[in-house]
């Protein structure tokens, strides 16, 4: 199979002063896939669906998404650090959806939505208003258009903070712990969007502790601890047969 | 689990409105006393006293040089706040960046402009012309192409503005700065990974929401900037209290001077604070699930709050 992986990690490693939070993860998340991140909490996940979007620097190793390499260019042999202006370009391909959902709280949940395109993209504001509303209903908010951040339920929140970043049309979507901020009764909602988006065939990076929306919609999935990934595969193998002792202590606690 | 159908509770239809008797303030009713006093004093020596001639006030309070003065000091204020806030926040912006270089140059120009008095830069402002008595465009240390006399140039007006603005500049980078500081991270985070530049991030992300911690010491700096354009008579420029200062010592009405002036700052004062409260509401909108009340609105409730306590203890 020669198809070019959606994001390739070898090696990579990355510290804070001291600390070497990630110590050479080796990973690939094929195009369609979805792809969950699970572990312990400070193992790492966030680190590095950070790297994924270069809003954190790798120290080593290398990281390709699409089959380019984040943050750098190798010309004869030899990494250039990329200008802010192409490193914002290529983030634009890639969404991401936070815990805390960071909606901007000074605008309605459409404008949220109409913001990068319009900003980055330069599409023309009604078009981008339509395709903002389109987005709305598919989310299941088309109601609630004219509403601030502060006005919304954090399910509701959150759900609109995965329209904004699927309006730049991205080819990659990274959720990091999308409903752990949320009422057990919302959670649902939110996932069933995924859900959704899944089924359209979106590439999906999913750090979670919803074990049951891993097994159910999860392709792959990685466990990690202590910057390591220590075991991945299926699912519905990893999560029902954990060949690993960390594996087993790991879900013994959240299952 | 189900309910049993008598675990339903009995209609007993919607209990009595409570009305209950509200608390007491028997301080509230000394302070008036107390309070009531002293203004009568006071309005009885404004009436009877000998030096304050009200008639004259009157005709000060309009007479041409001193509305002159006004537009004066307003006009002085204006600018030397556009100066202050486009500086400030250029400033705020330096002091934040990466380059080391930027926030170093931002940093000795806070310290330098924050730690001298704002009349000793007025009078450097004034005199920069013995320093650099010409001022030419060219090539640094090379040839100059075209050059101005200084006090042609920088007149007593434009020395003024300058001194007063630059000095603000320095104090509203800080108020920005703490604004800028004040935003979650998290938004900056969002907007980068939406594909936003560092500019887009930061005009159309990061200040709109800083104009909330921002606005409220901005009102404060604006109104201080009003008054402390009086500093300006220093430097022999005619506004507000320089105008007033000249009708005095011409005609020995000192008090009634004062006290027209003071009545000219007071009116611009108070516009300027609901302008502010106006601009703060504005830049509340997504923080609050329902705007704050205007003066107005808040007027209203008060009164209305007052009958009703008349009513209850009535
Ligand atoms: N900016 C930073 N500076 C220093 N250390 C950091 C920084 N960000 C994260 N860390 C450390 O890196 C480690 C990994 O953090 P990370 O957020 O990736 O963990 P995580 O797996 O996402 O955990 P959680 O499930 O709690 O979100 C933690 O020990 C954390 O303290
Ligand atoms: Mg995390």
């Amino acid at each position: 199979m020669s198809i070019e992986p959606m994001v390739r990690a070898e090696q990579v490693h990355k510290s804070y002063g001291q600390v070497e939070v990630l110590k050479g993860i080796d990973l690939e998340v094929q195009p369609g896939q979805v792809f969950c991140l699970v572990g312990p909490s400070g193992s790492g996940k966030s680190t590095f669906l950070r790297c994924i979007n270069h809003l954190e620097k790798i120290n080593a190793g290398r990281l390709y998404v699409d089959g380019e390499l984040v943050g750098y260019q190798e010309k004869n042999g030899k990494l250039h650090e990329l200008p802010d202006r192409v490193v914002a370009q290529k983030r634009r391909d890639i969404g991401m959806v936070f815990q805390r959902f960071n909606l901007f709280p000074h605008m309605t949940a459409l404008e949220n939505i109409t913001e990068a395109p319009t900003q980055v993209k330069k599409v023309p504001k009604a078009q981008a208003r339509e395709q903002a509303m389109e987005l709305l209903t598919k989310v299941g908010l088309a109601d609630k258009a004219g509403n601030y951040p502060s006005q919304l339920s954090g399910g509701q929140q959150q759900r609109v903070a995965i329209a904004r970043a699927l309006a730049m049309e991205p080819k990659l979507m990274l959720f990091d712990e999308p409903t752990s901020a949320l009422d057990p009764e919302l959670v649902g909602d939110v996932l069933d969007v995924m859900r959704g988006l899944a089924e359209d065939g979106m590439t999906m990076i999913v750090v979670t502790h919803e074990m049951g929306f891993a097994r159910e919609v999860g392709d792959s999935l990685v466990f990690m601890d202590g910057g390591v990934v220590v075991e991945s595969g299926h699912p519905r193998e990893v999560l029902t047969n954990p060949q690993h002792e960390r594996t087993q202590a790991f879900l013994s606690k959240v299952l | 689990m189900t309910l049993p159908q008598d675990a339903a509770p009995p209609d007993r239809g919607r209990p009595e409105e409570i009305r209950a008797v509200p608390v007491r303030h028997p301080g509230r009713w000394v302070a008036v006393v107390v309070i009531a006093v002293l203004a009568a004093m006071l309005g009885h020596l404004m009436v009877t006293s000998s030096v304050l001639h009200w008639d004259v006030v009157g005709q000060i309070f309009t007479y041409p040089t001193v509305l002159a003065g006004v537009g004066r000091t307003l006009e002085l204020t204006a600018l030397a706040m556009v100066i202050g806030i486009v500086g400030g926040v250029l400033l705020a912006v330096m002091r934040l960046s990466k380059n080391p270089v930027l926030s170093g140059a931002s940093w000795i120009y806070i310290w330098v402009f924050r730690g001298t008095p704002v009349l000793v830069q007025l009078f450097f402002w004034n005199f920069l012309g013995a320093l650099v008595p010409k001022v030419g465009i060219g090539i640094p240390f090379g040839p100059t192409f075209a050059s101005w006399n200084y006090n042609d140039l920088v007149g007593l007006f434009t020395a003024a503005t300058l001194a007063l603005g630059l000095n603000e500049a320095a104090y509203f980078a800080e108020i920005v700065r703490a604004g800028i500081l004040s935003v979650d991270e998290g938004q900056a985070e969002a907007a980068s990974s939406l594909g936003l530049t560092h500019a887009q991030t930061l005009w159309r992300i990061v200040l709109p929401q800083a104009m909330r911690v921002i606005i409220p010491p901005a009102g404060n700096e604006t109104i201080s900037m009003l008054k402390t354009t009086s500093l300006v008579s220093a430097i022999a420029l005619e506004e507000l209290t320089r105008a007033g200062q000249d009708i005095a010592s011409r005609t020995f009405y000192e008090i009634p001077a004062l006290v027209a002036i003071s009545f000219w700052y007071l009116l611009m004062t108070s516009i300027l604070s609901i302008g502010q409260y106006y601009v703060e509401r504005y830049y509340s909108r997504g923080t609050n699930r329902v705007l704050p009340d205007t003066p107005w609105q808040k007027v209203r409730k008060n009164l209305l709050s007052f009958q009703r306590h008349e009513g209850a203890v009535g």
